[in-house]
């Protein structure tokens, strides 16, 4: 048993969802409970899709365990396919169905129904989101890909978007369009688009591009162990990464390197001197493991960062995020529990998050920027304008929406120097963001008048700060000192100056002691 | 009471009854205003990832003041023991309470995992209370899908608390269900000018304000759903004063007048202290009436307040009911609502959502009051909607609300007139 508050991940059966919803001509039969439909309105509120995600459930009630809940699951399945007339059935249980053992998949076979029906077994007391879509789309090819010849021009399937992916409506638009550049044709992208007729026909595809290793990497090894197609493992997250994956799939592929680059525009906002003011911001990355690992690599080489925390919620990439923030001189946050990752952020104190929903609101709590790199993400993260973070345009999309919450450049500095302006201080917040003016009193004294006193045994007394047993303590007149500093820096000055007081046997921290540790740390 | 009765109501119209796919929360949701409501409870709900992730996703934009409200995930080695997943509750519900210690009441919320594999969060809360007595008190309901659909979650948490408040003689009004702070100040107040009291109230903001209830207790309902506490407050021989609820100017002035009767409230006075607000409410709900009038409306199943929702958008706004949807009928508490509800509508109790959607389209109503996953799917195919949570997480009761209440139902209507851009 597991106190949870808030889940990076829904159940398994919910991914099974996620492959059926972004889906066509697919249905899916859920034995599962009332209440468990509260799932749909991830897709027609968050995703804002026009249509019922196509998935029938059976409903069952307390009243029904007694008597037979088999015969619920059989006419639910009969009226759906006999109301929708799918191509393809999935049949599948919820965590409770799960429990009552009732072979959803035996029961449909009985059934006979004249398309083909494939049942899933996702164990929802152990795993997760992720697993069943993954595990969902794997099937869905075993049962329905049939060997046949390659086509005649090179083709390339893009394989792992799902309904209710990040930006995964983009993705696939800009890897088909890089694609194209290469003069590579796309045979058939799945799970979504995709209906279980296109499937069928994935094996004439020369090789495969796994888009999203959580959600289609069960399919890429399932389809190149029978279909002997290669798949790629650059997933193109960043201008190196799509480099890279453009020449892994020119090796598969046999065509050139060579493509048009003159859409890309990260590299010169990165070089332009504009931007030098993001050199070395200490930045926090936290999400799935394909998406923190790419936004690792742009942050580090691409927009000049310093990565200071790296970790993803799914295990099962536990060993290559680790691999990854090793690189980095991190060791990973690898864990579900968001009460943990939010201590790894306060503790870090980072001048800026790349994170989920999840970690935006801790953002918020500890007054942290944060841009959003990962699923699980609100509605405001599936924007109607076209904003992949694949491929060359969603690196100009990266650039963008981390910028945007950071204060700029020029502004900084000004902030640094006239940090006591009544209308223009850090606390009111990047002055292109609104909602936030929180203008000082006019007439308020400057707090440097207020607290005149010299530095006396009284002034040398804690303040605010809680203090653990052996920690460096703060005079009143350097924790003074420490509030000048603006707000996007003073975490790290904050958390700088202990550490040096500590590692020193300091006890007592003085307005010394923090000019003293900044001039020790600095760069 | 002196309300203009249509000719024939709707107490006697035959009900569809119907049973399917359920297009409905379960009773968990109800957590999501109930720790809000009750502020040293905790609610703990013993179930699998799924509970946590409906939870999450009910909650809509997650409340990241740190939630009063989690979820104790059953895992594997769970369901292998139920010794074990008692040892492992205790273990994790005195981990939270020394997190918690401002948490006075605990609730272990059960669900449909926790109900399937027998795991007795009765006995559990027992043990529990022992434990942590007099600090905390543990109780236990179920919230679980395959027992409670959506707002019968708050139903079964009140009544789980009726067995456990102190007894008492005295002669006092009771109002049960949980009400926005705003709008149960102004029930109050109103309670107050008419000379009704003392009022006690069920849920309490903390649990040190919890009421007593005995012979002399008489309780007024303000939310249709409280079946099973009505019950249970029967039980400990409390009185209910049966009134159409708190919707709308009609509505508010028949449920005072219930109490007000019961309490001996002069005619005269009644009148003095209503007459203004009386007269706001008509004006506020007026303006939106204009865009209701004469629109036909259908309402999907959601939190049981479709009736007493029907007969305030049919009288206040003239607006005409094709069918009435809702989870569970009690005819013994919507009953002063369907005497007052014209006849006409269908009424329809459960569900088979696919067949509602077929009379659904057929009937082409020019509003449809449904749930989040039907929401906007029939807004692409042209139909106007209302998304039926925002009447559970909105002040809607009483008068100065009822303008409110109406604006919901006209807003669609109104914004639907103003987009000329189309939609797919």
């Amino acid at each position: 048993m597991k106190l949870t508050l808030w889940t990076y991940e829904g159940p398994p059966h919910v991914g099974a969802m996620r492959v059926a919803t972004g889906m066509k001509g697919l249905h899916y039969v859920l034995h599962a409970p009332q209440g468990d439909t509260y799932a749909d309105l991830l897709f027609t509120m968050i995703e804002r899709r026009n249509h019922r995600p196509p998935v029938s459930y059976t409903s069952f009630q307390a009243r029904d365990l007694g008597a037979d809940t088999a015969d619920l699951f059989k006419a639910t399945a009969r009226e759906a396919h006999a109301r929708f007339k799918p191509q393809a059935m999935l049949v599948g249980a919820s965590c409770t169905a799960e429990l009552i053992q009732d072979d959803p998949g035996g029961l449909a076979e009985a059934l006979d129904l004249p398309c083909p029906v494939i049942p899933l077994e996702l164990p929802s007391y152990s795993r997760k989101e992720n697993f069943g879509a993954d595990e969902t789309f794997h099937q869905l090819v075993r049962a329905l890909v049939k060997p046949m010849p390659r086509t005649a021009e090179v083709t390339a399937n893009l394989l792992g978007a799902t309904g209710l992916g990040f930006r995964h409506r983009d993705d696939v638009t800009e890897v088909t369009r890089l694609l194209a550049l290469m003069g590579i044709k796309v045979n058939v992208a799945a799970p979504m688009g995709a209906s279980p007729a296109d499937i069928a026909r994935m094996g004439q595809a020369h090789f495969n591009v796994l888009l999203y290793p959580e959600t289609g990497e069960g399919a890429a090894r399932w389809l190149e162990k029978h279909c002997g197609q290669l798949w790629t493992k650059i997933v193109p997250i960043g201008v190196g990464a799509t480099r890279d994956f453009i020449h892994e799939v020119a090796g598969l592929a046999g065509v050139s390197p060579k493509v048009d680059e003159s859409g890309l525009r990260l590299p010169w906002w990165s070089a332009s001197v504009d931007s030098t003011y993001l050199t070395g911001k200490r930045v926090f990355i936290f999400g799935d493991a394909t998406h923190s690992m790419a936004a690792a690599r742009i942050a580090a080489t691409e927009i000049g960062f310093e990565v200071v925390g790296l970790g993803c919620y799914n295990r099962e990439f536990a060993r290559p995020m680790r691999a990854a923030a090793k690189a980095y001189g991190l060791e990973a946050l690898i864990t579900d529990d968001y009460l943990e990752v939010e201590q790894a952020i306060a503790a870090a104190a980072p001048e800026m998050i790349l994170g989920t929903q999840m970690e935006r609101h801790i953002g918020k709590r500890l007054g942290i920027p944060c841009a959003v790199i990962s699923a699980p993400v609100h509605v405001q993260d599936f924007p109607a304008r076209y904003s992949p973070q694949m491929g060359f345009e969603g690196a100009n999309v990266i650039f963008d929406s981390w910028i945007h919450p950071l204060v700029m450049g020029l502004e900084e500095h000004l902030l640094t120097m006239f940090r006591e302006d009544f209308e223009f201080h850090d606390e009111a917040g990047a002055s292109h963001h609104g909602g936030k003016a929180d203008l000082r009193e006019i007439n308020a004294a400057p707090a440097e008048v207020v607290e005149a006193a010299p530095e006396t045994a009284q002034a040398v007394a804690p303040v605010e700060m809680p203090v653990a047993a052996g920690e460096p303590v703060w005079t009143a007149d350097a924790e003074r000192e420490l509030r000048k500093i603006p707000f996007f820096v003073r975490g790290k000055a904050k958390r700088n100056t202990e550490k040096y007081a500590v590692e020193r046997g300091v006890m007592t921290i003085s307005k010394d002691t923090l000019y003293e540790a900044k001039a020790h740390y600095a760069r | 009471m002196s309300l203009d009765l249509p000719a024939k109501g709707c107490r006697e119209t035959p009900v569809l009854k119907e049973r399917g796919q359920r297009e409905v929360f379960c009773g968990l949701t109800s957590i999501v205003w109930l720790h809000r409501k009750m502020q040293d409870a905790f609610f703990l709900v013993v179930g699998s990832r799924t509970c946590a992730h409906l939870l999450q996703a009910a909650a809509g934009v997650m409340i990241f003041a740190e939630p009063r409200f989690g979820t104790a995930i059953l895992e594997e080695k769970d369901l292998a023991g139920l010794a074990d997943a008692n040892t492992e509750l205790d273990r994790e519900v005195a981990r939270l309470l020394e997190r918690r210690p401002d948490i006075r009441q605990l609730f272990l919320v059960g669900s449909c995992p926790s109900e399937v594999i027998k795991l007795d969060l009765h006995r559990a809360a027992e043990r529990l209370s022992a434990i942590h007595a007099p600090h905390v008190r543990v109780l236990n309901f179920t919230g679980s899908g395959i027992e409670t659909t959506f707002t019968q979650g708050e139903d079964a948490c009140l009544a789980a608390m009726v067995p456990s408040l102190p007894a008492t003689q005295a002669r006092e009004l009771l109002v049960v269900g949980a009400l926005p702070d705003v709008v149960e100040d102004q029930m109050v107040d109103l309670l107050a000018k008419l000379g009704i009291g003392p009022v006690r109230i069920l849920p309490a903001h903390r649990s040190a304000e919890t009421p007593a209830v005995g012979p002399n207790t008489v309780f007024a309902l303000v939310q249709p759903f409280l079946g099973d506490t009505h019950a249970a407050l029967v039980r400990r021989g409390a009185r209910h004063i049966p009134a159409p609820f708190p919707f709308g100017e009609e509505g508010t002035t028949a449920w005072l007048r219930a109490v007000a009767d019961e309490f001996g409230v002069s005619r005269d006075h009644f009148e003095a202290v209503t007459t203004a607000p009386r007269a706001r409410a008509q004006k506020a709900v007026a303006a939106h009436a204009e865009t209701l009038r004469d629109k036909t409306l259908f309402f999907f199943p959601d939190s049981q307040l479709e009736i007493p929702l029907a007969r305030f958008l049919a009288r206040e706004c003239g607006m005409r009911p094709l069918e009435v949807g809702t989870p569970y009928l009690h005819k013994e508490l919507v009953g002063p609502d369907l005497d007052l509800l014209p006849e006409g509508p269908v009424l329809s109790e459960g569900q088979d959502v696919e067949l509602q959607l077929d009379r659904q389209a057929a009937a082409a109503p020019d509003l449809t009051v449904c749930g989040l996953g039907l929401a906007n799917p029939l807004e692409a195919r042209g139909f106007t909607t209302k998304w039926a949570i925002e009447l559970v997480f909105t002040p809607v009761h009483f008068y100065e609300q009822a303008g409110d209440l109406a604006g919901l139902f006209s807003r669609p209507l109104r914004r639907k007139a103003l987009l000329k851009g189309g939609a797919a």
